[in-house]
């Protein structure tokens, strides 16, 4: 049991944390070929616009079904201005950001207005209004053919994100601030803030939380992240097409976010990274992964709703909880004498409550 | 204006399937609050049920479309038993996550089996008349006369037996449906069903006239949604109307202004609607 309990604490500790930074760093060296290194990135990716999904769908409650399709939008804005319009990489990257939060306000503003059901069903229109104009729109989008030749990411003349590897400490580089980013809002007030949205609203409002202004300051980090990925993914994979807008993309990332730990700090992280090698390691999957993704999605809500890491800490919490109250059970045996140890065994109880 | 007239007769058409594939959606909504994203990809195994049947056991249009609907109810309660139930007592959020699993499951599934490729369905009903100068298909006439009476029927059904009148009473009071002693898990079981043959039913219909592939069923839903957003959740002549005008609205709008974009005015719809009000249009009372 001690030697359980000290991975455990050491899994939640600070320390695991440059672990896992270190191993990050260190990967492509052990990494078998390039294509390892490739899909890695390509994860980390993903796993950054997972991580904006988690805000607006985890901590904040909203089932935003729109959310490939503002990925798609970050990585339209970089390809139209970098091919179109001659932008450098870096300042067209920006504009996709700010791109992202510009149009995540507009829709957030009209959506955030409804509850629940009628959010989901309205983002998912808008998810489709928006892969409709970018399949339709050839004079903007350049229609089905979408657009070619993006230019990577510009390396300033030391180094060349055409490669793979350098690509891959780009991306890790922003996988590291997105998660640094997430974990300052999920212990900030704010997030606390968005926490009881989630659990409910008019708790929230009576609590004197302004809904509407949190709920789309949740909406716009999350399209933030979403487009700021779906610009590193135009950058990587140098070709887009209306495809990206896809909805099927939103459903893997809810994937991701549910196999992970919806609404926990590494839950995003772990779940893309997950799918992502078993979709890998069974390579004849690919386009039938849905198959096992479908019943995967029911069987996990049904089940485990907490995820991988939720049910970890889950389960932690559970351990310290009964560690704590046996060790406040002994000492009060020990030091006490016996008539007054029930009410002290009450107060310990009463503390981690 | 015969153009004009023709393009009446678009809109019924489109309007009729659309009514039909939301009243399933709907009564759905009316029992269990659960939006339902499967819906789309049940009428596309419907369309595929009866698409098999005809085409590769070679029975009649009449056969093929009493086993879509067999199929495809039987199906529902299968979802209804082995997901929605389980998740009962679960947030909101899970059920239509579980929902959009068993929609990708489905899709995924029957890609897998019959491939991507789009087939059209064969109709005994090729006739075309022409009456005052208007072309009209066989097939169109059966579609609207077929939607129109089958939700005639659907009516009867609610208003006017005991059963249909169990599933009334616990869309609009589920305690005072316990009250009484009705049995949730039948109704439940008996409304995915029917919503399930609207859906099957629906789609040899209109499978005709259109195409059968896999993401058939991927617009539909989406409109369907809209329509009963606009018609209210839950609320069965809201359905009917709200898919006519759906139907009417893309007939006209793909006409009069762009062919192209016809898929889009639907969506653009709902958007201005609910930016006006934000609870729907045929919505009563409050949230």
């Amino acid at each position: 049991m001690g030697a359980l309990q000290k991975v455990s604490g050491f899994i939640m500790s600070p320390a695991m944390k440059m672990l896992l930074i270190l191993l990050a760093v260190l990967f492509p060296l052990a990494a078998g070929n390039e294509y390892q290194i490739y899909v890695m990135a390509l994860a980390f990716v993903w796993a950054i616009a997972v991580y904006g999904m988690n805000i607006v769908t985890g901590l904040c409650g909203q089932l935003n079904l729109a959310h490939g399709a503002f990925f798609a939008i970050g990585a339209y804005t970089l390809a139209i201005l970098t091919v179109d319009n001659g932008w450098p990489f870096w300042p067209a990257f920006v504009a996709a950001g700010a791109m992202g939060a510009l149009l995540g306000f507009l829709v957030g503003v009209v959506s955030l207005r409804l509850k629940e059901h009628h959010f989901a069903i309205f983002t998912l229109c808008v998810g489709f209004i928006i892969y409709l104009l970018m399949d339709k729109w050839e004079s903007l989008t350049h229609g089905t053919l979408g657009i070619i030749n993006i230019p990577a990411p510009h390396g300033f003349g030391l180094v060349d994100f055409t490669e793979t590897t350098p690509f891959y400490y780009l991306a890790l580089v922003f996988l590291v601030l997105s998660v640094f980013f997430a974990s300052r809002i999920s212990h900030s007030l704010l997030g606390r803030t968005f926490l009881a949205i989630r659990i409910s609203d008019d708790l929230a409002a009576s609590l004197g939380i302004n809904l509407m202004r949190n709920k789309v300051l949740a909406f716009v980090l999350s399209t933030t992240y979403a487009a700021v990925a779906g610009a590193l993914y135009a950058g990587m994979v140098r070709f887009i097409g209306p495809a990206e807008a896809d909805v099927a993309h939103t459903f893997d990332m809810i994937t991701y976010l549910l196999v992970g730990g919806i609404g926990t700090l590494m839950g995003p992280l772990v779940g893309t990274l997950v799918i992502t090698w078993l979709t890998q390691s069974l390579q004849s999957l690919e386009e039938y992964r849905m198959i096992v993704f479908g019943p995967l999605l029911v069987l996990l809500v049904i089940f485990s709703p907490r995820g991988v890491v939720g049910s970890f800490t889950a389960w932690r919490a559970r351990r310290r909880a009964a560690a704590r109250e046996q060790q406040a059970r002994q000492t009060a045996s020990e030091k006490v004498p016996p008539q007054a140890g029930a009410s002290s065994i009450k107060k310990g109880a009463g503390n981690h409550a | 204006m015969d153009l004009f007239f023709q393009q009446v007769l678009n809109g019924l058409t489109l309007g009729s399937i659309y009514g039909l594939v939301a009243l399933g959606l709907t009564l759905v909504y009316g029992i269990l609050h659960v939006p339902n994203f499967a819906h789309g990809a049940i009428y596309m195994v419907g369309a595929y049920v009866s698409y098999l049947t005809m085409v590769d056991l070679g029975y009649n249009y009449w056969v093929a479309m009493a086993c879509a609907a067999a199929a495809v109810a039987a199906l529902s309660v299968l979802c209804e038993r082995l997901v929605f139930n389980p998740l009962r007592d679960a947030p909101p959020i899970h059920d239509k996550i579980a929902a959009i699993g068993i929609m990708m499951f489905l899709e995924a599934a029957v890609q897998m089996q019959w491939g991507a490729e789009f087939r059209r369905m064969p109709t005994p009903y090729t006739d075309i008349f022409n009456i005052a100068g208007l072309t009209i298909p066989a097939q169109r006439v059966l579609i609207i006369m077929g939607a129109f009476s089958l939700m005639a029927v659907l009516h009867l059904f609610l208003k006017k037996t005991m059963t249909g009148a169990t599933i009334v009473a616990m869309a609009q009071n589920r305690e005072g449906a316990f009250l009484v002693g009705i049995d949730a898990n039948r109704v439940a079981m008996m409304t995915f069903a029917i919503s399930g043959a609207l859906a099957a039913v629906g789609a040899t219909l209109f499978a005709p006239i259109n195409l059968v592939y896999p993401s058939m069923g991927h617009l539909l839903i989406m409109k369907a949604f809209v329509i009963i957003i606009l018609g209210g959740m839950g609320s069965i002549p809201g359905a009917i109307v709200g898919g006519l005008i759906i139907g009417f609205t893309e007939a006209f709008g793909g006409f009069y202004i762009s062919t192209d974009y016809k898929d889009i005015i639907a969506f653009a719809l709902l958007v201005v609607i609910l930016s006006v009000k934000p609870t729907g249009l045929f919505t009563k009372g409050v949230r």
